[in-house]
């Protein structure tokens, strides 16, 4: 066993973990978040994708050990108070059927914009494209990142209703 | 109605409080993992749990000869043919389930896996179907007494002799062998269940990823009822649940496994199965081998069609369909169009892959009938040149043929198909898109536009030939008002992604006048929800839909009763309005139905029952018929061999609309799980029965990049016996896009000579044809 000490959506946590325990595993055993999931053995689904120091990973490839003196962000750390425009994004323009994939889109796409504030359509498929979706098709994705995007530069809000005639 | 209503459970959802199977725990819970076959046909001549079991932390191995003493080795399947839970003597497929080990810990579990020794004497797996047919090919299911080949069963409908004489007679025949391949559901959620037993009160409380939790209850209480697991004593409860797809309506050995273990520890046990595992052991879906006939005339006038099936189950048929149709609803296969005869014949084999078929967005083999009659349509357009939209167009069934007899014998409820696919041309542009094809062709360029106008039967159905394993195909709602005017609604079935929590909602608040913000859904959990066949075959709008409807209409009828009484006049002089009942000529004079709702529990008329609840078990008197008009317009990459999905155009008719966002989000994903198999997925196996692509490494699911952005629309075409008109509608892309699809390939290569293309159409098929043709 080995003592981490680790900065969990801002809460500060010292444990002892087995050198292979996997990151996704220390966050939805030993810490009870639950909202991470799990979709593959293969690091391809990307439904366990969370915030390490910033940057989109995905919690299946990384060791709990190597996230020692590190801070990771979950879906339940996104929002202190009320919804990240992402959130809001993906309720307003249906981007989530069953909600599986969704915590790891959101997280994923929390560092695309960051890095990227204003994508193309083209760019956002590109950025979502290592975490799938089975239900969605993924049109609603793109418009609830799109309007994520438009609310955090303060632009005006896109349509939200769908076109569907 | 018609309102794109936010959905009320996202909020869950998009802030990580969904609670899927895996995010149960309780206490003393123990891990249960499973070890798998590395042969696809084998002897198990021992089982060396020794070594496993020394390891720290591992309480059990479980063989097939452990679970045979309790005589819960071999379970039945939904079409009653025979599973095994765990293997006694013999493997028949890669990744079998042949020992499960149950540990303290998950990654304890794991490495117990890799401890426990087996020995296996591999033999010649019979892969390929139409070899299992052979009279002298070895006969599998020697564990069938007499059993002396591999048939499963024969099936058919129509009129053979009539049919062949039009054949016969006909001035045009074609004719296409097509396989629909096998493929899997992938909900990005994989399988899994806590089952937990519990001694002292002989109750066992089974959580688990099932799209009919009603059923699985009973299935439990009738294979384990034996041992003191009777009905009452069982609870299924089914979670969140992270994609469904048909894949998680069969009962799996590992769930059956972790039942039994908890059983005999008396502690809760989990069971969440890999991503590799679920690919390689659940349920696969389609399977089915077509040889597609049709016959017209010169001018283009179909007359009959012929259809004949050899349908790959694996080792046993495990497929989800209704007990008495063991091709499913395959006889949707005359499609769209008016003319009087067809057969078709199916034959059923087993082979050494998994079991299977289920039901993968797909209302029962529908995808395998629409494929075969959009494809072998199109053959007979381009066999007489003619273009496929007016080959479509003079055959269509008209409007005003409704309802119309089909040649296989259904009776379809409503359509106007002519309508569909002149609204899907307009907005693509068809014109200009031939224009555009032909400039593209003169240069070189190969772009092909393909054209679907299918036929959905969905709703299943009527009890008089509608069952699971005997349970009649009905569905319910239980409706109950609080006194202050809020609503708790259950249902049988169970959401998997498709927004019941709102749809329902919105139903119940259009009948009863009550905000559907104040209503609040649950389903899933069988001690609280009535009884119902559960979500599958895009039957939930169609039947529990119905009976929340109707039961919303007992209650109005008692509330009708109520604002009499209150308002002192007779139920004659009530008009309704949604949300209050008013004297006629008199609005002011009213009750709200929170008012009526309120005086049910505290001012009721004497005589009357208290209370404000209904419920409703709703039997439909027929399955309803969606229908959709798609347009696929695709490029080829000449040097690659690449399909690219530049357009896709879906005009949908499901009736009347709920929940727009909702029915448009539905078309979205299914369209996406329509392009998949189409140019992507296949489980592949090679002659020795190893899957080669069983991981997400190698068996690509539809990334963002490879979607196309969907183009959607609708007519409205209402279900004419459904009480709100509704049809269903979450299947109609996924069985309609492929066949669009693989016309727009073989659209773009006709001039080359290529007839059709097998799907998946990969780029190094594609390539190869055009080296073939000369064409690169």
């Amino acid at each position: 066993m080995k003592e981490i000490t680790v900065t969990v959506n801002g809460v500060e946590h010292t444990l002892e973990v087995d050198p292979r325990l996997l990151l996704v595993h220390l966050i939805r055993e030993n810490l009870s978040l639950t909202g991470t999931h799990i979709g593959c053995d293969t690091s391809n689904c990307g439904a366990c994708t969370i915030l390490l120091d910033g940057k989109s990973i995905k919690s299946c490839t990384v060791f709990a050990v190597q996230v020692n003196g590190k801070n990771i962000a979950t879906v339940e750390g996104l929002a202190a108070d009320g919804l990240h425009p992402l959130q809001e994004g993906f309720k307003e323009t249906h981007g989530l059927h069953c909600g599986f994939c969704t915590p790891g889109m959101l997280m994923r796409a929390v560092e695309l914009l960051e890095k990227n504030p204003n994508p193309t359509e083209e760019e956002i498929r590109w950025g979502i494209s290592g975490n799938l979706c089975r239900c969605t098709g993924y049109n609603n994705i793109v418009r609830a990142i799109q309007y994520a995007a438009a609310k955090m530069r303060g632009d005006e809000l896109p349509v939200t209703d769908p076109e569907f005639v | 109605m018609g309102h794109s209503m936010r959905r009320k459970e996202d909020a869950r959802f998009i802030q990580g409080k969904g609670q899927y199977v895996d995010d149960i725990k309780l206490p003393e819970m123990l891990y249960m993992d499973i070890v798998r076959s590395p042969f696809a046909y084998a002897k198990i001549t021992n089982i060396n749990i020794e070594k496993a079991m020394a390891l720290p932390g591992v309480l059990a191995v479980i063989t097939g000869k452990d679970l045979e003493q309790y005589n819960l080795h071999w379970m039945p399947t939904l079409m009653s043919d025979t599973q095994m839970v765990l293997p006694v003597d013999t493997v028949m497929y890669q990744s079998q389930e042949v020992a499960a080990v149950i540990a303290t810990e998950r990654y304890i579990a794991a490495d117990a896996v890799e401890l426990v020794e087996v020995e296996y004497e591999p033999m010649q797996p019979v892969m390929d179907p139409y070899k299992a047919m052979e009279a002298d090919a070895p006969v599998l299911r020697i564990d069938k007494e007499g059993k002396t080949d591999n048939h499963i069963w024969h099936w058919e409908a129509g009129d053979k002799e009539a049919t062949d004489r039009i054949f016969d007679d006909a001035e045009v025949k074609v004719k296409e062998q097509m396989h629909i391949p096998r493929i899997h559901v992938a909900s990005i959620e994989t399988c899994g269940c806590v089952a937990n037993y519990d001694k002292v009160n002989n109750h066992l409380t089974m959580y688990m990823t099932t799209q009919a939790p009603h059923a699985i209850r009973t299935v439990i209480a009738l294979v384990a009822g034996h041992v003191g697991l009777t009905e009452e004593k069982v609870r299924v409860i089914s979670p969140d649940i992270g994609g469904g797809f048909g894949g998680k309506v069969p009962v799996y050995p590992g769930y059956v496994i972790a039942i039994a273990a908890s059983f005999l520890i008396g502690k809760p046990v989990k069971w969440i199965e890999d991503r590799s595992e679920n690919l390689q052991a659940d349920s696969f879906a389609r399977d089915y081998h077509i040889t597609a006939e049709m016959a017209g005339t010169k001018d283009g006038k179909i007359l009959a069609t012929r259809f004949k099936l050899l349908c790959d189950h694996g080792y046993t048929d495990a497929a989800a369909n209704p007990s008495k149709f063991p091709t499913g609803l395959f006889s949707i296969c005359t499609g769209s169009y008016d003319y009087g005869h067809s057969y078709a014949e199916a034959d059923a084999v087993y082979t050494n892959k998994p079991p299977g078929g289920v039901a993968y967005r797909c209302s029962f083999r529908v995808t395998e009938a629409v494929h075969a009659i959009e494809r072998i349509t199109d053959c007979y357009a381009q066999e007489i040149n003619k273009d496929p939209a007016q080959l479509r167009f003079d055959n269509f069934i008209n409007k005003d043929q409704f309802p119309y007899k089909s040649a296989l014998g259904w009776e379809y409820d409503s359509g106007d198909y002519h309508q569909g696919l002149q609204k899907a041309m307009e907005v693509v542009g068809y014109d200009d898109l031939r224009k555009e094809q032909a400039e593209k062709r003169a240069r070189g360029e190969l772009m092909g536009i393909g054209i679907s106008t299918f036929t959905e039967i969905v709703g299943a159905g009527p009890s008089r030939e509608f069952d699971i394993l005997g349970i009649k195909m009905f569905d319910s709602a239980e409706i109950r008002v609080h006194p202050t005017g809020k609503a708790i609604a259950r249902f049988g079935t169970k959401s998997q992604g498709q927004g019941h929590e709102t749809t329902y909602a919105q139903i119940v608040a259009e009948e009863l006048g009550i905000p559907a913000e104040h209503i609040q859904v649950e389903e899933g959990d069988t001690d609280t929800a009535p009884y119902g066949l559960g979500t599958y075959a895009s039957r939930s709008t169609p039947t529990a839909g119905a009976a929340a409807a109707i039961a919303s209409r007992k209650l109005r009828e008692k509330a009708k009763k109520i604002a009499a009484y209150l308002l002192e006049v007779s139920e004659e002089d009530l008009e309704w309005e949604p949300g209050k009942f008013f004297v006629k000529g008199a609005p002011d004079k009213a009750k709200t139905i929170q008012e009526i709702v309120f005086a049910a529990y505290t001012n009721h008329p004497q005589g009357m029952e208290a209370g404000f609840e209904a419920t409703h078990y709703y039997d439909p008197p027929n399955l309803t018929f969606p229908s959709g008009a798609y347009i696929c317009v695709v490029d080829i990459d000449k040097e690659t061999g690449e399909v690219k999905v530049r357009r896709f155009v879906a005009i949908d008719d499901c009736g009347h609309i709920i929940n727009p966002m909702i029915v448009q989000g539905q078309v979205h994903g299914g369209l996406t799980q329509g392009l998949a198999p189409a140019l992507y997925e296949e489980l592949i196996y090679d002659e020795e029965g190893n899957i080669l692509n069983g991981t997400f490494m190698d068996y690509l699911v539809p990334t963002a990049v490879e979607s196309p952005s969907w183009e959607t629309g609708h007519t409205v075409t209402p279900s004419p016996h459904h009480p709100i008109g509704a049809k269903g509608v979450g299947e109609s892309p996924t069985v309609g896009a492929p066949p669009a699809i693989v016309n727009a390939v073989v659209d773009a290569l006709s001039h080359l000579g290529v007839t059709h293309m097998e799907i998946p159409i990969t780029a190094p098929k594609v390539w190869k044809i055009l080296k073939e043709k000369g064409a690169l």
